[in-house]
């Protein structure tokens, strides 16, 4: 990631100076500034209401009970999670959140996944085996209903919007697949070197 | 009710093309149906809900504060290297590779946006379709690959970010080679169906 940060920040002012726009960098910086803060801002009302939500859900014991119908579901992907614990709850509300194209209760959920397994993480500055899983197969993105890619086609004035569901599918499927199966190899290797 | 995927990719239940209404109603009903199912179900099982919702709720607001460092940052990064040109530089460079696989130009900057930012992937995907429209190849091809993946480098960051986690370990390679994979599978996808 610091690799990535500084190239990305490097090699932009320099071709700001090659393309002759260095008067506009600071504009430029101050601009996504302040698009970053606001889409943070605009994430605390979505992030307020599900946490609420979830709360709900978890004092009722929905939670629970959804969690132990679809457990099996994942459990052989996160070896390292207690039975029933409710970073599982959280994985699954995620997984469940992205596959129905609902982005802004994914992240909500994501978080707070990713806040349980710190809880049994046993070195809390190195991510964990499970971490790991979870990101890669959500980064890779298991979308069944892409909602927003079929709104801006359909406002792009597309003749069949939806046509592109079966491709998605198709490539979506294809990076978690191949997510799982790397995220697999580097796992068990992982594990050997430690 | 029948469900098949159509010689031209497109996923039909039942009657032609009825996937698209079908679609705008589900995901219209989901949530206020969920909704309606947790506030019902804590009732029954004699939750006070508004004390529960509050004490829930008080979290979102510290776990939005901790992830701001980190989704500023990316973004003055992200948009620092695509407004002063150099992503388009960069998309030159990899464009005899990818015109090899029958790939056009214009994807490239996608493709490389994709996986570290979604708001700037789907301005890209939206230049695309304004340009060429929705219904070409590289239209097609553009939204593809954009509703595929997801941005794999700020989920990573701000994930890890907020908790704590400094060594990502080997989520990056594995997210990498997801993303490729992606790539691979829609320009593979796209030529069969589209082509």
């Amino acid at each position: 990631m610091n690799w990535i940060f500084g190239f990305l920040i490097i090699s932009g002012i320099l071709f700001a100076v090659f393309n002759g726009k260095i008067g506009e960098v600071t504009s430029i910086i101050i601009n996504a500034t302040s698009d970053g803060v606001l889409r943070t801002f605009n994430l605390i009302g979505i992030l307020t209401l599900w946490l609420g939500v979830a709360k709900i859900a978890e004092k009722s014991g929905l939670l629970k009970t959804f969690t132990r119908i679809l457990e099996p579901l994942v459990r052989p992907l996160f070896p390292d999670i207690p039975r029933g614990h409710p970073a599982l709850g959280a994985i699954l509300m995620n997984f469940s959140a992205n596959l129905f194209g609902f982005g802004s209760a994914a992240t909500p959920f994501g978080l707070k996944a990713m806040q349980e397994l710190q809880k049994i993480n046993p070195y809390k500055d190195t991510a964990s085996a499970s971490m790991c899983t979870f990101l890669a197969i959500n980064t890779s993105s298991i979308t069944l209903i892409p909602t927003t890619i079929i709104a801006i086609r359909a406002e792009a004035g597309s003749s069949d919007p939806a046509e592109v569901i079966g491709t998605i599918l198709f490539a979506t499927g294809f990076s978690t697949l191949a997510a799982v199966v790397a995220d697999y190899y580097f796992r068990k290797r992982y594990s050997a070197y430690r | 009710m029948q469900i098949t995927i159509s010689e031209n990719g497109i996923l039909h239940i039942g009657e032609n093309k009825m996937f698209y209404p079908i679609l705008t109603t589900m995901s219209q009903w989901l949530i206020p149906l969920f909704l309606l199912f947790v506030f019902l179900h804590a009732y029954w099982k004699k939750v006070k809900v508004y004390d529960a919702f509050i004490e829930g709720a008080g979290e979102g607001f510290w776990m939005a504060l901790k992830i701001l460092p980190y989704v500023v940052g990316i973004y003055v990064a992200i948009s620092l290297f695509r407004e002063s040109g150099a992503l388009i530089a960069l998309g030159k460079i990899f464009a005899p590779f990818l015109g090899l696989l029958g790939v056009p130009e214009e994807i490239l900057p996608l493709a490389l946006v994709r996986p570290l930012s979604g708001p700037a992937a789907l301005g890209l995907t939206l230049e695309i379709l304004e340009r060429f429209g929705p219904d070409s190849f590289i239209g097609r091809l553009a939204t593809t690959l954009d509703g595929s993946t997801d941005t794999t480098f700020y989920i990573i960051a701000v994930y890890f970010a907020s908790v704590g986690v400094k060594r990502p370990r080997y989520s990056i390679p594995v997210g990498l080679i997801a993303d490729t994979a992606g790539l691979l599978a829609a320009i593979f996808i796209c030529h069969r169906v589209f082509g």
